[in-house]
C-alpha cells in the first residue's frame, strides 16, 4: 500500500540559513508518527512546509498519491490535514465553542457535516460542543461557554485540537502540543490522543518530551540542523549516537 | 488608603439580559430605549428640518458620511483592514450612478442600486489584489487608490474630465429624496450588525483576530476578504450613488481626501462597533458647520477636537456611553 504521506527531498531555504535540507520520509495510515529534535532544528518548519504556512525551496509532498507541494494552508486543510500550532492560536474573544464554530464554516465541514442542506447532525453549536465534549470541555460546569482568553493552559491545547476536530480530519499534526503542560495535564491529554488514533485519526506529533512521545508511538524520525539523523524505532533512535550528540553535545566537546 | 474604581453592573441590565426581559415596562424601555430614540430620532429628522432645506440637506450630510464611516469602521475593526481610501468607494459608486442615469436614462430609484453594485464590484475587483498587503501596508495603498483615480480621470480626459458632468435627474419629492437615504442607511446598519451577530458573521470577525487559524481550519482569508471588501463597499458606493443625484452632477471632487478623512474622524469619535460611526457622524458634521463661521480657523477648531477625543476618549462616545448605561462605578478601598 502506497504511504499516506510522502516527503521526498524536502528542503526550505531563508537565505543562506538551511532550516530544511533533503528531508525525506513516509507516514502509513492509522501511525502515530514522532518528530524529534532539538531547538531550531527545523520540525516546525517542517510542519508549515507539509501544510502550506510556508512554500518549500525544493522536494515534493504528496498526500494520498496528490502533489500538495506549496499547495495555500485552507486547500491543504480541506483535504483533511489539520495542524495545532505550537503557539496556541485560540480566538481570545469568543467562547470556547465558538472557536469551532469557525472551522464548521470550511466547505470540507459543510460536505461531511451536511449543513449544505440543512444540517444532519444538529446545528453548528451542538456539534462544536459535542466535540468540546469529547475533549474534556465539561458542559456541566460550562467551560465550552467560557471565553477563550480565560482558559488555562491545558485547556486552550485541547481547543486546538477541538478546532482540526471540527474540520473532520484524516491526519492531525500536532506542533509540540505537550510543550507548557504539567504532568497531570499531559497525563489527561495522552489517553485522549489514544482516542483519536483508535477513531483512525493518523498522527504527526512533533514533540520535545520524549518520554511522553515514546508512550504513544515507537515510529520515530529524529531531526538536527535541518536534516535528517535517523528513523525508526524509538528505542534505537534514542541511542543513536548522532541523536545523543544532537541533544547533549558531542563526547569529545565535553 | 488606597482606593480604586470598580465597575458594577446595573442590576437592570443583567435582568433584562436573562429570559425574564419581557418581565417590566421598565426592563423593555431599558433594552428597547436607546436604540427606538435612534431609529426615531433619524425617522423623524427629515419631518421636522422640511422647512430649513440647508440644515435638511446638512442632515442628509450626516447620512452620506456615516455611510463611509460605518464603512470604514467595518472594515478596520471588524475585518482588521484600515482603509484610508472611502472616497474610492464613494467616487467610483457617484461615478456609476451618473453614467447609469445619464447614459442609459434610468430614474434615480433604479440608478442608485445599480451603481451601488455595479461600483462595489468594480471596487472590490480593483482592490483585490492588495489584500494580502497587512495593517499599515494596505492603509497606505488604499489611501492612494483615490488620488490615483483623479490623476487618470483627468489625464485621461475620460468621464468628462475635470469638469465631470451635469444634468443628472433629482428625486422630484424631498420627501423621497431624505426618507430613501435614511432607511437604507438605517436598514443597511442594522442588517450587517445582526449579520456580524450570528455564525457567519463570526467567520469574518475571526479574520481580524487570528487569521493563520482561519487558514488552518480550511478557510480562504483572501475570500473572506473581499467578501468583506465588497460589503464596506456597497455603503461607500450607496453613498456616492446617493449624492449625485441629489446635487445632480459629479465630478472628480467626488474622489477628495476629506471625504477619506471625515469619515475616519467620524468612527474615531462615535467608537467601534458601526452605531459609534453613526453617532460620531452625527456630531461630527453639523459641528463641521458651525465651524464654518471660524473662517481658516475651522479646520484648527476640528483637529483639537478631534485630539481631545483621541486623548482623553480613545474608546469613542458610543462605547464610554454604553458603559456608563449598562454600569455603575464606586470607589473601593483596596
Amino acid at each position: 500500500m502506497a504511504p499516506m504521506i510522502e516527503v521526498r527531498g524536502l528542503s526550505k531555504h531563508f537565505g543562506g540559513v538551511k532550516a530544511l535540507e533533503q528531508v525525506s520520509f513516509d507516514i502509513n495510515k492509522g501511525d502515530i508518527f514522532g518528530i524529534i529534535g532539538p531547538n531550531g532544528s527545523g520540525k516546525t518548519t517542517l510542519i508549515n512546509c507539509l501544510t502550506g504556512f510556508l512554500k518549500p525551496t525544493s522536494g515534493t509532498v504528496r498526500y494520498l498519491d496528490r502533489d500538495i507541494t506549496g499547495l495555500a494552508p485552507h486547500k491543504v486543510a480541506r483535504m483533511g490535514i489539520a495542524r495545532t500550532f505550537q503557539i496556541m492560536r485560540p480566538y481570545f474573544s469568543m467562547p470556547a465553542y465558538k472557536n469551532l464554530v469557525i472551522p464548521l464554516f470550511s466547505p470540507r465541514a459543510r460536505k461531511i457535516g451536511g449543513w449544505r442542506g440543512g444540517g444532519k447532525h444538529g446545528d453548528r453549536n451542538t456539534v462544536a460542543i459535542d466535540i468540546l465534549e469529547e475533549l474534556g470541555f465539561e458542559r456541566d460546569s460550562r467551560v465550552p461557554f467560557k471565553t477563550a482568553g480565560t482558559l488555562p493552559t491545558g485547556y486552550l491545547k485541547r481547543l486546538e485540537l477541538g478546532r482540526c476536530l471540527a474540520l473532520r480530519p484524516d491526519v492531525i499534526i500536532c506542533d509540540e502540543v505537550f510543550s507548557g503542560l504539567s504532568a497531570s495535564e499531559i497525563a489527561s491529554l495522552i489517553p485522549l490522543l489514544r482516542k483519536l488514533h483508535e477513531q483512525g485519526i493518523t498522527l504527526l506529533m512533533v514533540e520535545h518530551r520524549l518520554k511522553e512521545l515514546f508512550s504513544l508511538t515507537n515510529r520515530v524520525m529524529a531531526l538536527s540542523y535541518g536534516e535528517k539523523i535517523t528513523e525508526g524505532d524509538s528505542a534505537d533512535v534514542i541511542e543513536h549516537p548522532k541523536v545523543r550528540e544532537a541533544y547533549l553535545g558531542s563526547e569529545e566537546s565535553v | 488608603m488606597a482606593k480604586r474604581k470598580e465597575r458594577i453592573d446595573r442590576g437592570i441590565k443583567v435582568r433584562s439580559e436573562s429570559i425574564y426581559a419581557l418581565a417590566s415596562w421598565e426592563e423593555i424601555a431599558y433594552l428597547v430605549g436607546p436604540r427606538s430614540l435612534l431609529i426615531g430620532g433619524m425617522l423623524l429628522m427629515p419631518l421636522i428640518l422640511l422647512n430649513s432645506p440647508y440644515w435638511g440637506r446638512v442632515f442628509l450630510s450626516v447620512c452620506i458620511f456615516a455611510c463611509l464611516a460605518i464603512a470604514f469602521d467595518f472594515l478596520a475593526n471588524v475585518v482588521g483592514l484600515v482603509c484610508l481610501g472611502g472616497a474610492f468607494f464613494y467616487g467610483v459608486g457617484s461615478y456609476a450612478s451618473a453614467i447609469i442615469n445619464t447614459k442609459l436614462g434610468l430614474p434615480p430609484l433604479l440608478s442608485i442600486p445599480l451603481g451601488t453594485v455595479s461600483g462595489a464590484v468594480i471596487c472590490t475587483a480593483l482592490i483585490y489584489p492588495c489584500l494580502p498587503l497587512r495593517g499599515i501596508y494596505f492603509a497606505i495603498v488604499t489611501l492612494m487608490y483615490p488620488l490615483l483615480m483623479t490623476r487618470v480621470i483627468e489625464a485621461a480626459d475620460i468621464f468628462g474630465g475635470t469638469e465631470g458632468f451635469r444634468g443628472i435627474d433629482g428625486f422630484g419629492s424631498p420627501i423621497i429624496e431624505s426618507y430613501a437615504l435614511v432607511a437604507v442607511l438605517l436598514l443597511g446598519l442594522f442588517a450587517l450588525r445582526r449579520f456580524l451577530a450570528e455564525d457567519p458573521g463570526l467567520v469574518i470577525r475571526a479574520v481580524k483576530e487570528n487569521d493563520q487559524s482561519v487558514r488552518a481550519s480550511g478557510i480562504s482569508v483572501a475570500w473572506i476578504k473581499t467578501q468583506a471588501v465588497f460589503i464596506a463597499s456597497l455603503f461607500g458606493c450607496f453613498a456616492g450613488a446617493y449624492y449625485v443625484h441629489m446635487y445632480k452632477n459629479v465630478g472628480i471632487s467626488s474622489f477628495a481626501l476629506d471625504l477619506s478623512i471625515m469619515p475616519i474622524a467620524a468612527a474615531v469619535i462615535g467608537g467601534t462597533g458601526l452605531i459609534g460611526a453613526l453617532i460620531g457622524a452625527i456630531l461630527l458634521v453639523p459641528l463641521s458647520e458651525f465651524l464654518r463661521d471660524f473662517g481658516t480657523l475651522r479646520i484648527v477648531v476640528y483637529s483639537l477636537v478631534l485630539m481631545g477625543f483621541v486623548i482623553f476618549r480613545s474608546e469613542g462616545l458610543m462605547n464610554y456611553a454604553v458603559r456608563k448605561y449598562q454600569q455603575f462605578e464606586r470607589w473601593v478601598e483596596v
